[in-house]
Parts: structure tokens; sequence; C-alpha cells
């Protein structure tokens, strides 16, 4: 660990910023792969001690964390049941059917149907687009925001860096909550802007992450090296900077996704989400809130369990990629 | 430990302004500036044009700044056209409510949530630890809503011990503190979920440091060693967390607060936001903004002075 080569970060880039030989110890006891503690033995150029690459343990140490695998397969049975599920399963999720409406489940509908008449199952699998497709996008814009946002100020440093940091700062003191709600009572919400707005709260912390990375790595000499060669401000910044800091954004970008699925909830159940017939998992359970006294199961608990079992597995695959990229942070 | 503390003191006085520009901001990204927002969409262009002269928005904007600070300062949040109550009386009303909810249940939630990590990290890996992580996941998962709707289904639908509604605001909060339990429970078990992770991985941290090898070969107890060395150790960052979760509790507040009417300033928001009660909105966001730095700043003077480190590099 005392050396550093080239274009490569040690742990002390804080990456996880966590317990990490807490994470070590675990780990020892599912994976053998894990040698305690020794430097990497640098003869030849070889920078590991064995012939594993970085890449292949990274992967075992995830698919040796049973809950990642679970979490894993939870993502891709919603992504199925959300995408394929609407070619076998039929339903009409346009037009409403007050005749049917607030039915149990029966053969015709088999999670019953909603106050207006829709198909519930239909509408979780439809739903279930929607909130996917808002958590991931908001995630990945919100992130990439808030890692060119973090790493500009980190590399330009000084009076620039103070200022961009001060505001993520005062944005950050006020509750995530007040701020989208706020900025939902604003704009009339649609599917787009819904993504925006989640991304203008989800970008804050990244680009906290990533500036305390960049002002370290700004530091080490191949980023002095690439300055010296006439490598322009944004070829180090974008080439040599923001690649370094991958494991940092994909483990917060995981966890992005499950608070913006999370947060499409509360602000559907606030009232101020995705007006109809577009709908999601939050504005799903929220309407079943209303007729938790009718005994009408079928409208709350599917939606709940939705929500929930994806939030977990988005976590739990967050915490496996966290301990997976310390590997990678320790071996190198 | 002087130089820390005005270092500090400077910080959040920076942080303070930014909330204000951000809070000065909002005002003007309303659609059609603010006196589109009070006057409503039919209002004529001479009523606007009026509205703005009375009020100076046709001033330039950092003189409209400082003019907006100086009625803060002054302790003028602005007037609710909604409610047709100033902003402050409204505060006034609320903020203890909701000062009471996030209080309680975070003191609750703290001496529940500690000696329940520490219990984690010492059965690490052991089924009761995995149980009650799985169960902290759940709960951190969950949507607030959610969390307390299954609690109004089993203490109040099931059991029938506690009301399902929160209090009123007619009536003074231990009057009706029967109304109060669901409220605090649903908040805090969401801390709880929270904070007994973070207290399980500090005290798993400090487990494994040098001194507790050099404490276990004195032939210090075990017990000693746990509750004396290890803990005062893994406290010491959980002072931190408890400042910088301010944001995320209320938060959850806001939701608890629409769940059961809790007559708090989340609930006033709440109502604010649905009814374009733009000076309602923007008043409580700038009192919670302003709440959140001074929690953060008095978590990191605590810290200071609980820790020598702090106050000596």
């Amino acid at each position: 660990m005392r050396f550093s080569t080239p274009g490569c970060a040690t742990h002390e880039t804080g990456a996880g910023s966590g317990p990490w030989e807490l994470a070590v110890i675990e780990q020892q006891a599912q994976s053998p792969l894990l040698p305690g503690g020794s430097p990497a033995d640098f003869s030849g150029g070889e920078v590991f001690e064995s012939g594993r690459s970085t890449w292949r343990s990274m992967v075992e140490v995830f698919t040796s964390n049973r809950l990642a695998v679970l979490g894993l397969g939870i993502i891709v049975f919603f992504i199925l049941f959300c995408w394929v599920g609407p070619i076998f399963y039929h339903t009409n999720q346009v037009q409403t059917d007050l005749f049917s409406a607030n039915q149990g489940p029966s053969l015709s509908h088999l999670l019953g149907t909603d106050n207006v008449g829709y198909d519930t199952l239909g509408r979780l699998m439809a739903g279930g687009q929607t909130s996917l497709i808002v958590g991931v996008a908001a995630a990945l814009l919100g992130t990439t925001m808030g890692v060119v946002w973090g790493a500009i100020a980190g590399y330009l440093g000084g009076i620039a860096d103070a200022v961009m940091m001060r505001l993520v700062d005062a944005l950050l003191a006020i509750p995530a909550l007040f701020l989208l709600l706020f900025l939902a009572s604003v704009v009339t919400p649609s599917v787009p802007l819904m993504i925006f707005i989640i991304a203008f709260v989800a970008w804050l912390v990244p680009a906290r992450l990533v500036r305390a990375e960049t002002l370290t790595l700004r530091e080490r000499e191949y980023v002095q090296a690439v300055r010296m060669m006439g490598g322009t401000g944004v070829r180090t910044v974008l080439r040599h900077i923001i690649p370094n800091t991958v494991g940092t954004i994909v483990v917060n970008a995981t966890f992005q996704v499950a608070d913006a699925i999370l947060i499409l909830a509360y602000l559907s159940y606030l009232g101020l989400g995705v007006p109809p017939p577009a709908s999601n998992w939050g504005e799903m359970l929220s309407g079943g809130v209303n007729y938790v006294f009718a005994g009408y199961w079928w409208l709350i608990w599917p939606a709940g369990f939705c929500i929930v079992a994806s939030v977990v597995a988005f976590n739990f695959v967050g915490d496996a990629l966290r301990d997976a990229f310390e590997v990678r942070l320790q071996r190198r | 430990m002087t130089r820390y503390l005005i270092g500090r003191v400077l910080q959040a006085l920076v942080v303070l302004f930014g909330v204000s520009v951000v809070v000065f901001g909002m005002l003007h990204i309303l659609p059609g500036g603010p006196a589109r927002a009070v006057l409503g969409p039919k209002a004529t262009l001479v009523a606007i044009h009026t509205f703005e002269r009375e009020y100076g928005l046709l001033k330039p904007l950092p003189v409209q700044y400082f003019d907006w600070l100086g009625q803060v300062f002054r302790g003028n949040l602005g007037f609710s056209y909604k409610l047709n109550q100033s902003v402050d009386t409204l505060l006034a009303a609320n903020l203890p409510r909701t000062v009471a909810l996030v209080g309680t249940a975070a003191v609750l939630a703290i001496m529940i949530a500690l000696p329940l990590g520490v219990y984690q990290a010492v059965r690490r890996n052991k089924l009761d630890d995995y149980a009650l992580t799985g169960a902290s996941f759940l709960f951190y998962s969950m949507p607030t809503f959610l969390l307390g709707l299954i609690l109004i289904l089993l203490f109040t639908t099931v059991l029938g011990w506690f009301p399902a509604n929160g209090p009123t605001g007619e009536v003074p909060l231990w009057d009706q503190l029967a109304n109060m339990v669901l409220p605090i429970a649903t908040l805090c078990l969401v801390t709880i979920a929270l904070f007994s992770r973070y207290m399980r991985s500090a005290t798993l941290e400090n487990l494994v440091q040098d001194y507790v090898r050099t404490a276990q070969s004195k032939g210090v107890s075990p017990r000693r060693v746990l509750f004396v060395h290890v803990l005062r150790n893994a406290l010491l960052p959980i002072v931190t967390l408890i400042g910088l979760s301010l944001p995320g509790i209320l938060s959850g507040a806001l939701v608890t607060e629409s769940l059961f009417n809790y007559p708090g300033i989340g609930y006033l928001f709440w109502q604010a936001a649905q009814t374009d009660d733009f000076p309602v909105e923007i008043g409580v966001t700038l009192v919670v903004a302003v709440g959140v730095v001074l929690g953060s700043l008095l978590a990191d003077i605590l810290y200071a002075v609980l820790d020598p480190r702090v106050r000596y590099s």
C-alpha cells in the first residue's frame, strides 16, 4: 500500500469512506481471496501477486455476497415483470371502467381492480416502468451532474471551489422533501420533469464525494505529469480524474436509484407526483391508502411490496458493490 | 479549540448566507414571478405591475435581496394570502409541535438504536444480528407513510390501543398524548433503522483496533473493554451522524405529519405546497434550513468538545 502506481488509487482516497478494515474482516469469513493485508508485490511490473485480474476478484467478491445476488435477481425480475409481463398479461391501462371498480381478485383480474377500474396487476407493470425509469434516469442524471460539479470544484480549488461547494452545502441544508415539494408545486409535473426535479436534489451528495476524491487525485504525480505535458484542464478532469473516482460514483449511483424510487413514491403520496393516466408504484400505494379501512388489501400490499423490494434490492447491490470496489482498491 | 470554533462558526455563517440566497432565489423562480404567484393567473398586467411597484419588485435583484434579508432579520417572514395570517404567526403555532415530534422521536431513537447497534456488533454474523440487520434494511427501504399505515393497522384497527389521527392544534399537546404515540413511533422506527446500522459498524470498527487488544492483554474484563473503551470511541462519530441526519429526519417528519394530520410545520408546508401558498413554503423552508445548519454546527462543536484530536489538529 505504500506504493502508488500511475492511474491507481489507494484506499487513502477514501472511496468507501467507511470502516474498510471491517469489511476485510467480514469478507475473510466468506471469501478466501483476500490476502491479510500483505502489500502488493512489485516485481517486473507485475502488480498482482496472483494471475487473477482485479475485475475477476471484484466479481467474485460481489457474487460471494448472497444478498447482492438476491438483490440483482430481484432487479432482473422487476425488469422482466414490467416490460415482458404486459406482453403476456394484456390489460387496458388507458380507459377507466367504473362498472368494475374496486373488485377483489378474480380470474379476469388476478389482483383485482382499483377505484376507477384499472386492473391492479397490469397497473403494477405499467407503473413499475415509470418507477424504474424515473429511478434510474434521475440517479444517472443527478450523478452525472454531481460528478462534473465535484470534479471541477476539486480541480479548480481556491475561491471557485469554495463558492461551488458552499452552494452544495446550502442546498443540502434544506431537507430534500421540502425542496422537492416546492419544485413540484412550482411546475406541473410530467415524467421527464420529475426526473429533472429528483436529479436536482440527487446531485448534491455525489458532488461532495467526488470533490473530496478529486482533492487528493489532483496532487498525484500522474495528474501533474498530464499538466506538464500540456494536457488541458478539461482533459485532465474528464480523462484522468473522473475515471479514477468510478468506484465512488457507481456505488453512490446505485443508492441514488433506491432513493429516487422512494422519493417518487413520497411525491406521489403527497399529491405532487405524475398526473394520471400515468402511474407509478408510489401513486398506486397512496391511492390504496384511502381504502385501508375498506379492506381492499390488493390496492395496498402489492404496490407496497414492489417499492420495498426494489429499494431493498438496489441497497443490497450498492452495499456489495462498495465491498467489491474496496477489493479493487486494496489489490492495487 | 478557539480557532476551530471560530472557523466552524464562520463556515456556518457562509452556509447560512448561501441558504438565504437559495431561498430568495426560490421566490424568483416562481412562474411569472412573486406577483403572479400572489395575485393568481387571472390578474391583469396593470394589477401585476402595481403590485410589483408596491412591493419593490421592480428594483434590481441585489437590492431586493437585501430588502428581503432586512425584513427576515426583523422577524418578518411574509404573509400568507391563502390563510390570511402572517407566516410568523403560523410558524409560532406549528414549530413547537414539530420540535416536540422530532425531538422525542430522535431522543427515543438514540436511546434504542445505540444499545441495539452495540448488541449487533457483539453478536455479529449470528442469527439475531442478521434478523436485526434485515429489519433495519426493511424499515429503511420502506416509504414512511407505508410504515405509519402498518402501525395504524396494527395498533388502531387490530389492537385498538392508540387513535389513528394525530393531535389537533386546538388543545395543548400534553392533553392528547395518546394521539402522539403513533406519529412518534413512525418517525422513531425509521431513525432507529438508520442509527443502529451506523452504531453497529462504528462498534465493529473499534473492536479491531490495537487499543482493544492492549486492553484485553492487560487483563481488562471483556465487559469493561466493550462498555468503557470501545463504546466511548464508537459514540464519537454518532454525534456527527445525528447532526448530519437532521435533514433526513425532518423530511421524514413532513411525511409523518401529513399521514397523521399532525399540525406541525411539515404539515403546514405540505398544505401550502398543494394550495400554491408560496410565502408559507418559503418561510418554512428558511426556518427548517437554518435549523439544520445550526444543528450540524452544534453537533460539530459537541464533537470537538468530546474528541481532543479535533481540537489540536
